[in-house]
């Protein structure tokens, strides 16, 4: 049973996805409702399955975990694993998705499809946070296009054209350098195996193109184009202009997934590859990245500052949060890689959460337009603790799982650099400014819109969607070793090998100048 | 040593007996009443060969006629998918034709005999053995092109096609007699021969690259690639579908042949030339069809940038670009055949349509035919999980192997250009705008064909059942 877990809960949503296509007739409401609770069926059971996972896994070992290896095509393997970096990712989708399925159970428009479009880009996202194989990953990573676009497409706002077109194409030019990159791994160390990849040592003499000389030579030239596409899908600063297109027009479930789950591809593969793959040329770029994390966490909250839509609001609220993502990546220590990961996790609750709480009263009143609110506390006092707890999480309050991700990416960065620990912390105040403003205008103030009068509050299945989230939140901020446990020590190795051949490298280590080299525990330092 | 020759040429003289007498038969015999059953029988008779040449004719090489013919592994995989593919070309049409009145007797014995020439083509070991079969399908295709000869607009395309293609066999022809002149031979063997002895010259690489052009007007690589769009977009929807699979497959093989087999020796020639010819295809490809309204014209241009793709694998000039490119081809064409056996389904009151802009909305009204569709045109995207993006990565690290770094990023940025037009059909179908509705009729053989190659195409990604291996020793034995 465990021997094919990984290939379990990968494809199982991709069965139920078969069994609606294939035995599932007619358009009427039985088959819109049978299609509905198949999919929920099958989300919920991966679900399980998947905390099976977690239960078996052990956190202490380092390696990969219950890898399956079987041949495939042109001479790749089709190899899953997970180890304490993936693990939670995947918990993280198969987790989310029962709740978008309830989140788009209103919809009444080829219900059929687009529960068979959810399905498959479960199976796909999991299939890139379990892969093993570098083509295995990066069909996964590409094929997630596909359902997207159509998910945005099809069920979609007025805009929805360009707004799927551009999603599409926006990515695919990040990926497909990507691509050659791949190719070029692959030909250089002569295979795709992925544990493999990350022992083996990539040249980083300096090498001359077109008369520049390159420091860190061929490394720094595949970490660039592995960022290409990272940095699109994460998305980075000043390559985010798709996202909030795509968070505005998409419905409420598929803003979820793609707040949610598919951004933190571009983190994990950050973290799965650039980093490990690459040392030399990770830190040679550092502050380049450190440059766009803060351009991305200051530019960006000052965009959604003058947001007059909400879900654009929370889609740069996003690009803001990711920022402190790549920065504790980047920052290459125990620290930042265990706050960008938790960061990501948390994220992804609050963030499919935020979409939740506008979908509330999209769903509603039909507009996203923050003029067109106020005063809504007056009639929906639960909505209003819900809609006030996310916002502080999205913001960082202490107690809540924002928080912790917030500040130990910045105990991490700040041993790197204090600069741009600096300057990244005012994020967290104009976090404070768009949201809370946000929730002025949206909830207080009198009731004077006509509109808003027979407004209602939460119903039993939007209560339903908001509980696990709420307990996520509120559990994760108050006792973030939940997740620190599992993934500290596979961050520790990764650090140490990331050290290791960066001094090999004649590079400082980062952590070597920072105060706190010798804490593997999150402690707030104090001078 | 004749009958030798004669059994090593049995599969190209069994099709012609087929043919002449298919001719008889249909000028003597009962008429019109007959060209279904012969079309299903020459059809058949097609697949048949194919796959029996390939199971019967065991993995040897001989040649025939004093080297003029050459019957090797390469050629006997090359020459199965060919025939395989024009078999079912015929089949699928067979319905269309009906329809548009044009099932005359003639139309697979034509095809038969382009063909047959395709056969000779690919087994050439001589550039006279190459020009007759080049001529041989090329003539038979200029007939078929314009076969529906009360439509203005299918003249048009097979005169179009004529004048062209007659310009590019004389460039070819001139090519070779060239060759003839700085070797003293047209054996393929003995232009290697010469080549091995320091015969290279600067009237040699002319006549070569000659050679290439006129080649090139075949698979209509870009700047050669004119009369493509015309006559894919004049011709009868099942000559189209035949123009874009068997000829192209064909004609690649035949590049390949000529540059491993004769000029194997002047690669650092041959190698630049067609890596240019592949960049100008993808690009052009990609952005021409983007205005196409016509969906026959933007399948020519998806078929320019797939050639391009296809001229990397060979201008990568290994063992590994051969097979790449075979790969590429294989799939191409089965893409190619679901494609089409859609297209010609597409009507409007009766009328067959070509307007891209009939599909709006078409995912409402027959979900499992649209997304077959959709299936492969994310494959001829290239876009994963499915096999047209296993074609491109071959290729892709073929070039990037032999160190074609530029062509490789050239490839990749042109291959999201030409995402967009395939995403476009996607869009359409599945939230177009509300247009007039569109029937699709499709004959039991049409909706097979377009089942198997979209169920190919997303399988293939599971496992491939050995065909790249099958591949991989059709490209080792052209290239020793």
């Amino acid at each position: 049973m465990l021997d094919n877990i990984l290939s379990l809960i990968t494809f199982l949503p991709t069965i139920a996805a078969v069994v609606l296509a294939l035995f599932l007739r007619g358009d009427d409401a039985a088959a819109r409702s049978n299609a509905r609770w198949v999919a929920l069926l099958a989300t919920l059971v991966t679900f399980v399955v998947s905390l099976g996972l977690l239960f078996a896994f052990d956190p202490a070992n380092t390696g990969f975990q219950f890898v399956e290896e079987k041949g495939w095509i042109l001479g790749f393997r089709y190899k899953m694993g997970v180890d304490g970096i993936s693990i939670l990712f995947v918990l993280l989708t198969t987790a989310l998705m029962p709740i978008t399925i309830g989140a788009c159970w209103n919809v009444e428009k080829r219900v059929k499809e687009l529960m068979i479009a959810f399905l498959v880009l479960e199976t796909l996202m999991i299939g890139v946070f379990t892969a093993l194989d570098l083509v295995l990953f990066y069909l996964f990573f590409e094929a997630g296009l596909i359902p997207m676009f159509l998910i945005i497409g099809i069920w979609g706002g007025p805009n929805r054209i360009y707004a799927s077109f551009k999603f599409f194409l926006y990515t695919l030019l990040g990926s497909v350098l990507m691509l050659v990159a791949i190719i070029a791994i692959w030909l250089e160390a002569g295979t795709t195996d992925i544990p493999t990849l990350l022992t083996h040592d990539f040249p980083s003499a300096p090498i001359t193109v077109f008369g520049f000389e390159i420091a860190g030579g061929i490394q720094t030239l595949l970490w660039l184009a592995f960022f290409a596409s990272f940095a699109v899908k994460m998305p980075m600063w000043p390559v985010h202009t798709w996202l909030p297109d795509a968070h505005v027009q998409a419905p409420t479930a598929g803003s979820v997934v793609l707040a949610a789950i598919l951004l933190k591809m571009g983190g994990y593969g950050f973290l799965r590859f650039s980093l490990p793959m690459f040392p030399v040329a990770s830190e040679l770029l550092t502050g380049f990245v450190f440059f766009l994390s803060v351009a991305a966490i200051v530019y960006t909250s000052l965009v959604a500052l003058v947001q007059e839509d909400m879900k654009k609001l929370i889609a740069y609220s996003s690009v803001a949060h990711m920022g402190y993502v790549t920065m504790g990546i980047f920052a290459a220590n125990q620290q930042g890689i265990d706050g960008a990961i938790f960061q990501m996790l948390s994220h992804g609750f609050v963030s499919g959460a935020l979409f939740l709480v506008v979908g509330v009263i999209y769903d509603r009143m039909h507009t996203r337009e923050i003029a067109a609110y106020g005063g809504l506390v007056n009639r929906m006092p639960a909505y209003a603790l819900i809609f006030m707890l996310f916002t502080m999480a999205n913001v960082g309050l202490p107690g809540t799982s924002g928080f912790v991700g917030e500040f130990l990416t910045l105990v991490g960065t700040f041993q790197v650099s204090t600069l741009t620990a600096t300057v990244a912390a005012t994020g967290v105040i104009l976090s404070a400014a768009y949201a809370l403003w946000l929730y002025r205008r949206v909830m207080f103030g009198p009731l004077v819109k006509e509109a808003l009068r027979a407004i209602t509050d939460l119903d039993r299945r939007e209560r339903l969607l908001f509980a696990p989230l709420v307990a996520a939140v509120l559990i994760l901020g108050v006792w973030p070793s939940l997740v620190t446990d599992i993934v500290s020590p596979s961050v520790a190795a990764l650090v140490e090998t990331v050290d290791a051949a960066q001094e090999a490298a004649g590079l400082a280590p980062a952590e070597a100048a920072g105060p706190m080299a010798a804490h593997a525990a999150p402690l707030p330092a104090k001078h | 040593m004749m009958s030798a020759d004669l059994f090593t040429t049995l599969p190209e003289i069994l099709l012609v007996l087929m043919a002449m007498a298919a001719l008889m038969w249909g000028a003597w015999g009962p008429g019109a009443r007959i060209a279904p059953v012969l079309l299903r029988l020459l059809a058949w008779a097609m697949i048949l060969v194919g796959l029996g040449l390939l199971a019967l004719g065991g993995d040897g090489a001989q040649t025939a006629f004093s080297g003029m013919f050459v019957d090797d592994f390469y050629a006997r995989v090359v020459k199965m998918l060919v025939l395989v593919a024009a078999g079912l070309v015929l089949l699928v049409g067979e319905a269309h034709l009906g329809k548009q009145n044009l099932l005359k007797f003639e139309f697979p014995i034509l095809v038969v005999l382009a063909v047959t020439g395709m056969m000779l083509m690919i087994s050439a070991g001589n550039l006279i053995g190459l020009y007759m079969g080049l001529e041989l399908q090329s003539l038979s295709l200029y007939v078929i092109a314009a076969f529906n000869r009360n439509s203005v607009r299918s003249t048009e395309a097979g005169l179009k096609y004529f004048v062209l293609g007659a310009l590019a066999s004389g460039l070819l022809l001139y090519g070779a007699s060239l060759v003839y002149g700085f070797t003293g031979t047209t054996d393929f063997a003995g232009i290697t021969q010469a080549l091995a002895e320091g015969a290279r010259s600067l009237g040699l690489v002319v006549g070569l690259v000659l050679i290439l052009i006129g080649l090139a007007f075949k698979i209509s690589a870009v700047p050669f690639h004119m009369w493509t769009p015309d006559v894919y977009q004049g011709s009868p929807t099942p000559v189209t579908a035949f123009f874009a699979t068997a000829p192209k497959f064909a004609a690649m093989a035949l590049i390949a042949r000529i540059a491993f087999d004769a000029f194997g020796g002047m690669k650092i020639d041959w190698a630049p030339v067609l890596g240019v010819l592949a960049v100008l295809s993808m690009f052009v490809g990609a952005f021409a069809a983007i205005g196409q309204k016509d969906i026959k014209r933007l399948m020519a241009y998806s078929s320019i940038a797939h050639m391009g793709f296809a001229l990397l694998g060979l201008a990568a000039g290994t063992e590994v670009g051969v097979e790449a490119m075979l790969f590429y081809m294989a799939i191409y064409v089965a893409m190619n055949l679901g494609t089409f056996a859609f297209i010609l389904s597409m009507e409007r009151e009766g009328q067959h349509i070509t307007e891209i802009a009939a599909l709006s909305n078409f995912a409402a009204l027959a979900p499992g035919r649209a997304l077959a569709l959709l299936i492969l045109l994310f494959s001829m995207a290239g876009v994963p999980p499915f096999l047209g993006f296993f074609a491109k990565l071959e290729v892709l690290k073929a070039a990037w192997q032999a160190g074609l770094t530029g062509l490789v990023i050239a490839g990749v940025i042109a291959s999201v250009i030409g995402a967009f037009y395939y995403l476009r059909i996607v869009y359409l179908m599945y939230f177009g705008p509300e247009t007039e509705p569109m029937e699709s009729r499709m004959s039991p053989t049409a909706r097979v064909v377009l089942t198997l190659s979209a169920a190919a195409m997303l399988l293939g990604a599971v496992s491939t059942f050995g065909f790249e291996d099958l591949l991989a020793a059709a490209a080792r034995s052209l290239v020793q």
